[in-house]
């Protein structure tokens, strides 16, 4: 089992394309939540989403909120490509053939392809934390504003809350490529979810009718942007607002987890492989 | 004993296709066997059912008296339906991969690449690989465990003439090491050179499963002679009108090549002229074409 997940670990540390996503990721991150907010800020004006959230947002104590509140969209959509690159890329290299005739069994093989997706969820997200502490660090200091850092236990909820949401997002990325077979119809369908369904019901569907207002709140997006609020992301970002409980949330993304992982386990376990 | 490679009353269906039908399959130790068939026969299907790709509709498979679960494919090594790798990695790197879910050390990962002479580009990414070059990687990660058993299907499919001698030379080394191996293949000349025994099928069904020499047995002795009629007269009555035809001005016949001299002699007493004495070598591909149905796809 270890030497399959160092195998598969080997695997995607060594494509480009991982480090691409988490590039992105960060970049992303550093332009949304500092450099437009910050211009904002500095030049005094009101302009995009996010760009009046003033100088607070921007201090070292709201690290953890900044880090990981574009995980309900943004974040939370390369992680589902990476989610799928990881296991769709076998359909389209046809190397499933290639890693199983060496022997591991089905059951071993995505264990390691979910701990390498469980790893790389967790580098994006120390990633995105440690891009805002040190770009907070830099506003504070531009600023000349007091260094005050959330608390470990603070930062370790963060990492955990945003790598349950990343991860959630992940598993249904590798469940879709199973259940596809492929990687581009995968990615295209998961962020047309991700990035438009969820967005319609919720500013379109929802205030219009009660029963989908109530349907959402079981939905992996609205949960996903109810824990990171409660975990101190500003309810301005694009899917992040508290509709539920973080401890509901907490669950549901769980549970949403397992269902996903279980789903793509058991397809992949009783499908041959052509 | 437990035979290396066994299949019974192995059938699987697509659908309404049946692809392999019945099948009936043993692989004896030391041998190299050959799995003979036209495209689309069933022999991929059979393969990747021996893997454990594809599971069977009805039948079993038992590898070293295993039937699929943990450890299933410890002593084997397979190359199956073309080498597939990761691109991006170079070819050393995608060996590493499979050594971990082969759980062998990376010292194999050398000895494999030497085997396959890659080791001078072995720090290239695959993608920039011949295809020859491939097919020594998939050969290569087939051995990484060093297994008794080999399962390679169609390994020197896309190889120029090079290539495939090559290939050919390598899978001989191999079985003179005492490696088992199971081919598959639908070129009949590539079976001749390197199988002790051969399966041929078709339509997923076995239809001959026999030594190579007895699959290319019967050959004819072509006789020109003159007067032709004489000439068949004195033959059939020496050896039987069943075992003599005649081919315009010539007669074919069914007899061991050792018997040409004393058939001479023969003729000569019985006053015939004999212009032409030759043995035709048996046609294994005119052979394979009866037993396939005429299948055209067979090299």
């Amino acid at each position: 089992m270890w030497a399959s997940i160092r195998a598969e670990l080997f695997k995607q540390a060594k494509r480009p394309a991982s480090w691409l996503l988490l590039a992105v990721a960060g970049v992303l991150m550093l332009v949304f939540a500092y450099v437009v907010p910050y211009a904002g800020y500095a030049g005094g004006t009101s302009g995009p989403p996010n760009s009046d959230r003033g100088l607070a947002a921007l201090l070292p104590d709201q690290v953890v909120g900044s880090a990981i509140g574009g995980m309900p969209v943004f974040a939370g959509a390369l992680a589902l490509v990476f989610g799928v690159l990881v296991a769709g890329s076998e359909y389209t290299w046809v190397t499933w053939k290639t890693v199983l005739a060496q022997g591991p069994s089905r059951a071993t093989v995505y264990a390691a392809k979910t701990a390498t997706v469980a790893a790389g969820v967790l580098v994006l997200v120390l990633t995105l934390l440690a891009t805002a502490t040190a770009a907070s660090a830099v506003v504070a200091s531009a600023e000349d504003q007091q260094m005050t850092w959330p608390s470990a236990s603070e930062l370790l909820l963060g990492a955990g809350g945003g790598w349950l949401v990343a991860m959630m997002w992940a598993s249904l990325g590798v469940a879709l490529a199973v259940l596809l077979r492929s990687v581009a119809l995968p990615i295209g369908l998961g962020l047309v979810w991700l990035l438009a369904v969820q967005n319609l019901l919720a500013a379109i569907a929802a205030p219009l009718l009660d029963w989908v207002a109530e349907a959402q709140k079981g939905l992996p997006g609205p949960n996903a942007g109810s824990l990171v609020a409660s975990l101190g992301a500003s309810p301005e970002t694009p899917g992040v607002g508290e509709l539920v409980s973080s401890g509901q949330a907490a669950l549901v993304l769980a549970g949403y987890l397992v269902a996903f992982t279980a789903l793509g386990y058991v397809l992949f376990n009783r499908r041959d492989v052509l | 004993m437990n035979q290396p490679v066994e299949t019974s009353a192995l059938s699987k269906r697509y659908g309404h296709i049946l692809a392999v039908d019945d099948l009936n399959l043993t692989v004896h130790p030391g041998e190299v066997y050959g799995f003979l068939g036209p495209n689309g026969a069933g022999k991929t299907t059979t393969l990747r059912m021996l893997l454990g790709l594809v599971r069977p509709t009805s039948g079993r498979v038992s590898l070293f008296g295993t039937e699929p679960g943990p450890g299933y494919l410890d002593r084997v090594g397979a190359l199956v339906e073309g080498p597939a790798f990761y691109p991006y990695l170079s070819g050393r790197d995608n060996l590493r991969v499979l050594a971990g879910h082969a759980e062998v050390g990376r010292k194999r990962v050398d000895a494999v690449l030497d085997a396959v002479d890659l080791t001078e580009r072995s720090r290239d990414r695959y993608a920039t690989y011949s295809l020859g070059m491939k097919q020594r990687l998939g050969l290569a990660a087939a051995l990484l465990k060093d297994p008794d058993l080999l399962i390679l299907d169609e390994p020197t499919n896309g190889l120029d003439p090079a290539g495939m001698a090559d290939m050919r030379r390598v899978i001989r080394n191999l079985a003179a090491d005492g490696h088992t191996v199971l081919l598959s293949s639908h070129l009949l000349g590539e079976v001749e050179q390197i199988c002790d025994r051969v399966g041929v099928i078709s339509q997923g069904r076995m239809i001959a499963d026999t030594s190579v020499t007895e699959l290319g047995s019967g050959g004819t002795l072509r006789i020109a002679a003159d007067p032709v009629d004489d000439a068949q007269a004195c033959v059939t009555a020496l050896l039987g009108a069943d075992r003599v035809r005649t081919v315009g001005h010539a007669l074919d016949i069914d007899v061991d090549a050792s018997h040409a001299a004393r058939i001479n002699a023969e003729l000569v007493h019985a006053g015939v002229s004999v212009t032409e004495l030759r043995w035709h070598e048996p046609d294994l591909e005119q052979t394979f074409l009866e037993l396939t149905g005429g299948h055209a796809h067979v090299g």
